[in-house]
């Protein structure tokens, strides 16, 4: 196969094999597949591992799917972004996925065993048809999919707060998706195209532009769970199956984040204006005390991380005025970018680890872990490296983002960042030892159940990624750059 | 073996002897003590060779890019060859100790685990090249510090290990943000002698000296600085070897170490100097080490009254640093060497106490002498040492500090350093006099025998060994190689002119 | 005004007062109803005010289609959720709005 006919189906290959399985495994009766399983996740894992190298290597692709040309036909590009995007949604999902695997049934209900797989897969696939769409319809058409296998693969417990929390994740994804067609109708109104790479040259700041824009940033900050449109996120991240909630705290939430990013950056420069991005970077603020704040008094293990899921949301906002109008927009986005990727491995470390824990000790409640230092000393290690990671210490992805973000802050003498990074940080170490603490109680007065050692080790790695992250993150940084439309953002 | 990646070797002969702990099951003791022990001694050899190829004038340094504009930088020169020595000794030592003292305790595994990646992360911040790297290693620490602080899991070591940590973050928060501060002032700074700010434009001076504050204030947590010392008492909770690893190199000497680094390295003091940085340096070290040594007095808790002696001692370091000139330089230095040697000694002593005897308070240790001759000797040569008796290790200190203050033209120094000396001898001589001239009143609290020693042979061999140094320090102070020696060595450099 | 533009209006007056609608409603089916409603103003919107503005176009219809494709998908989800909450709580409304 030649490079170029190998650059052109790996784009399309991204997407098409989480889809194919999604299909496979609806057609297949069996409860769990697993031979059919693993094949899927290595599959799926090959073909981003190349797509990110041939990106690495320079490759920027743009595939038309069926040789349709815009705006009908479904374009796809790839930039740095959307590889590693691709890359890391894969790793994340194959590490859930593989935690699934490892997870004795029991008397999980069948009906949740029968709709795992495909919602898994479907959900995969939508991320990635997130991630390389190249034009607005497309974004939306990836958001549907991506909000209707997420519902489903909270309610599939069929428990009763899970399905609350499903139907209240719905309503909103369902809002926040129309606002955001309603924005992208009176784009296609006034410019007549939804690429994104031909708006952006035709674009200008009249009214209609910015009642879609304003309607497109509300849609997404909604599903992305911005402070003070969070509410539904901490239920359903909180009830969801472990790698349930593992995939939507590390990859769904950044989804949305993703495409008001682009669409932001692609279209916003000289129309968005700083006071505007400074108050969306305000409520990335009140995200980041309320979350914590919450994060610090929820009785329950995986409410704390769902909460600490909204406050670190709260940085990428933070990131988002830095990156508009700050004095090093360079340094910010590739902050941005590393608390992106940096995060989704923690906070799915932190998730899987939890879920362990409360196996473990068969209680959700933070005040049971008692004892689990010795009992359970890999899971606690897992989710301690994780939470090294949130906290911005160092060394980890976590702590270098929140460099790059303060440089960024203090090139424009932007202090009232600098205190919400610092302050942020103070919050999140105290909710992570928070959890230490309750390990470290000496007198465990109930039993521990034993848990599958790869769980733990699933948990290991991805915690471990975070943390490699911070220690070796140039090149993964350089490649994120690939495609970037910096050059844009300097003034 | 690669020589050009010592410090790469050095570092990880800790750190991977702690993952490889965290691995073992709990009851493997044979298997853990060995490793502890090989690595500690493994460690010794590598600091070692380490030391003579700076003395020969070989500097190595490993470095890699951590992200853009941040390199992670490993440098092996005088100052952390001074720091790395003293560590890798007293983890020899404490190693031994710890083993003995927490004979079939519980959660050994963790304990020793994390023992190790506190003496990783004190090596890495003796070894780190650049600020950056020292931050990562100093929050490491904070990091590592804590399951130890906690171990006994009980409400106080909670309480204790909660103190710590608001303390320890905040400080870290200050210190990253001074970092990131000077980072934007004058880009990557590496630690090099005699500094490396000096080019830095006057119109940035007031903002060097924010972040002078900002550094000075990171590190005092962990220093102790009055009135940043909070947790230290606190944290007394923590087993013996904790303690002593605590407040002899790890966590006090981190903060320290710092301060050592930020002026002499990365300021300059002549810089620093000409910025009049010095001067409250000076006046805050003075009021500590006053503050420190009368709250000792007051303490009848045994391992309480050897804290706030550490609040006070550890500041004589931070007060020759302030002390412009080579003298007081190498008073400071020289007393990071001989504060941790006595204090370890005092600590050692102290658990020796609790573990035969039961014994944890000042008015419970009438008579210890004669049923402890050892431990009370080793006890005595190191609280004479902390007076600054001749010609102990602790005399050798107070003389260059003082000779220093009057090179740097500030008698009123020497005033605080008699008055300092006059409460050490205040609140160490009663126990003295108590250990060695007072009849036993009472019962033994909760008294263990062990054969025909006064102790444990774990417990009594490092306490033992390292009141001689303490001894061989002052007496051998002329020899190459001791700790005087290395510190002259090192002021030569630090002084352009 | 042209026809298309009244079409868009209509959409826009749909979608505000579905939006009203399922802002104020806790009944969870009176909710899913509104935005399908909201859906469809914004389907007259789309195709309406692009048509008004350059003409008759294939784009919009063709968008419109997929639109609705989706919309159909969701509310089917919705529908099932809402039933299983319902035979598991006998309620019609979340939890949390049903304190009010």
């Amino acid at each position: 196969m030649s490079e170029r006919a190998l650059s052109s189906a790996l784009v399309p290959l991204v997407i098409v094999i989480p889809l194919a399985w999604a299909v496979l495994c609806l057609l297949r009766p069996r409860h769990r597949p697993t031979l059919l399983l693993w094949p899927g996740l290595a599959l799926w894992l090959i073909a981003s591992g190349m797509l990110w190298q041939h990106t690495a290597s320079g490759g920027l692709a743009l595939h038309l799917l069926g040789a349709w040309t815009e705006p009908l036909g479904m374009s796809l590009r790839t930039d740095g972004l959307a590889s590693t995007m691709c890359l890391v949604t894969s790793l994340v999902a194959s590490a859930c996925g593989a935690y699934r695997l490892l997870t004795p049934l029991g008397d999980e209900p069948s009906e949740s065993q029968r709709w795992f797989w495909p919602l898994f897969f479907m959900l995969g696939a939508a991320l990635n048809v997130i991630w390389l769409a190249g034009d607005l319809f497309n974004m939306y058409v990836g958001l549907e999919l991506l909000g209707l296998s997420s519902v489903g693969l909270v309610a599939i417990s069929g428990r009763e707060q899970a399905l609350s929390a499903a139907l209240r994740y719905l309503l909103a994804a369902l809002l926040g998706s129309l606002a955001y067609l309603l924005g992208v109708a009176l784009l296609y109104a006034a410019y007549g195209t939804l690429a994104l790479s031909t708006l952006a040259g035709t674009i200008s700041a009249d009214s209609i532009t910015y009642v879609a824009l304003a309607l497109i940033t509300m849609g997404l900050c909604l599903k992305t769970a911005l402070f003070p449109l969070h509410g539904w996120l901490p239920p359903a991240h909180g009830v969801a199956l472990t790698p349930v909630s593992a995939m939507l705290s590390a990859l769904v939430v950044k989804a949305s984040f993703v495409m008001l990013l682009r669409i932001w950056i692609g279209l916003g420069v000289g129309i968005i204006t700083p006071a505007f991005a400074q108050s969306i970077g305000v409520l990335g603020a009140g995200a980041i005390l309320w979350g914590g704040w919450q994060a610090l008094h929820h009785a329950d293990l995986k409410s704390l991380v769902a909460h600490s899921t909204v406050a670190q949301i709260g940085y990428l906002f933070v990131a988002l005025p830095l990156l508009m109008s700050g004095a090093a927009p360079g340094l910010a986005w590739d902050g941005l970018m590393l608390q992106i990727t940096s995060h989704a491995f923690a906070k799915s470390a932190m998730f899987l680890s939890s879920g362990t824990l409360i196996v473990a000790v068969s209680s959700g409640r933070v005040e049971s872990l008692h004892g689990v230092t010795r009992h359970m000393p890999l899971a606690l290690f897992a989710f301690g490296l994780a939470g090294v990671s949130l906290m911005g210490l160092p060394p980890s992805g976590g702590f270098s983002a929140k460099w790059l973000l303060l440089h960024s802050a203090l090139a424009g003498g932007e202090w009232h960042w600098v205190v919400v990074l610092l302050g942020g940080g103070l919050l999140t170490a105290g909710y992570v030892f928070r959890v230490f603490r309750a390990s470290f109680v000496a007198d465990a007065d109930h039993r521990f159940d034993k848990t599958p050692l790869g769980w733990d080790v699933i948990a290991l790695l991805l915690a471990g990624a975070s943390i490699l992250l911070g220690l070796a993150s140039t090149p993964v940084l350089s490649v994120m750059r690939i495609g970037a439309p910096l050059a844009g953002l300097v003034r | 073996m690669n020589l050009g990646a010592l410090p790469v070797w050095v570092l990880a002969s800790s750190l991977a002897p702690a993952l490889l702990i965290f691995l073992l099951p709990e009851r493997t003791r044979a298997a853990r003590t060995a490793l502890n022990l090989s690595a500690a001694a493994l460690k010794l050899v590598l600091v070692g060779v380490m030391t003579w190829r700076v003395a020969q004038g070989q500097v190595t340094e490993v470095r890699f890019e951590m992200f853009p504009g941040a390199d992670f930088v490993l440098r092996a020169d005088a100052l952390a060859c001074l720091f790395a020595g003293l560590s890798a000794v007293l983890w020899l030592f404490t190693t031994i100790y710890a083993i003995g003292y927490l004979e079939g305790a519980p959660n050994r595994s963790r304990f020793f685990g994390f023992f190790s990646m506190c003496v990783a992360s004190t090596m890495g911040i003796s070894l780190a090249g650049n600020l950056i790297t020292f931050l990562v290693f100093y929050e490491l620490l904070t990091l590592s510090t804590y399951p130890l602080v906690v171990h006994r899991g009980n409400a106080k070591a909670l309480a204790a290990g909660r103190v710590y940590l608001m303390y320890t973050i905040s400080g870290g928060a200050a210190l990253l943000l001074g970092v990131a501060l000077l980072y934007g002032v004058a880009g990557d700074i590496e630690f090099q002698e005699a500094g490396s700010l000096r080019a830095v434009s006057e119109s940035s001076w007031p903002m060097l000296r924010i972040i002078f504050a900002l550094l000075i204030g990171g590190l005092g947590v962990k220093a102790a600085l009055v009135p940043l010392h909070g947790w230290l008492p606190r944290a007394m909770v923590a087993p013996a070897p904790v303690s002593a690893l605590l407040h002899a190199v790890a966590v006090v000497k981190a903060g320290a170490f710092g301060i050592v680094r930020v002026v002499y390295d990365v300021y300059g003091i002549e810089f620093a100097q000409r910025l009049a940085l010095l001067v409250p340096l000076t006046i805050a070290a003075s009021a500590t080490i006053v503050w420190g040594s009368l709250r000792a007095l007051w303490q009848d808790d045994l391992k309480r009254r050897l804290a706030y002696s550490t609040v006070s001692q550890v500041s004589y370091i931070a007060l020759g640093v302030s002390l412009f000139g080579p003298v007081g330089t190498v008073g400071a230095l020289v007393h990071l060497l001989h504060q941790g040697i006595m204090k370890v000694t005092l600590f050692y002593c102290a658990g020796n106490y609790a573990e035969t005897l039961g014994v944890h308070k000042v008015s419970e240790l009438d008579g210890a002498g004669k049923r402890m001759p050892l431990t009370s000797a080793a006890f005595t040569i190191a609280a004479f040492g902390m007076i600054g008796v001749p010609p102990l290790a602790g005399f050798v200190s107070k003389w260059y500090l003082g000779v220093g203050a009057l090179e740097a033209d500030m008698p009123w120094v020497l005033v605080v350093l008699v008055i300092s000396s006059v409460l050490n001898a205040a609140y160490f001589l009663p126990i003295v006099i108590r250990l060695w001239f007072r009849e036993q009143t009472a019962e033994w609290p909760e008294e263990r025998t062990y054969g025909r020693w006064e102790t444990s042979g774990w417990l009594l061999i490092p306490t033992v060994s390292t009141a001689f140094f303490t001894i061989a320090a002052g007496v051998l102070a002329s020899f190459p190689f001791s700790p005087l020696q290395w510190a002259i060595l090192i002021a030569r450099r630090a002084y352009l002119s | 005004m042209s026809r298309e533009l009244w079409f868009a209006l209509i959409g826009a007056l749909l979608f505000a007062l579905a939006l009203g609608a399922f802002l104020s409603h806790t009944h969870l089916l009176r909710r899913l109803l509104a935005f399908n409603i909201m859906g469809s103003g914004s389907f007259l919107l789309l195709v309406g005010l692009s048509q008004d503005m350059r003409g008759p176009d294939p784009v919009p219809q063709a968008l419109v289609l997929t639109g609705i494709v989706v919309a159909v998908a969701s509310t089917a989800l919705a529908l099932i959720l809402l039933r299983r909450w319902f035979a598991a709580t006998g309620s019609t409304t979340l939890p949390e709005d049903s304190a009010e």
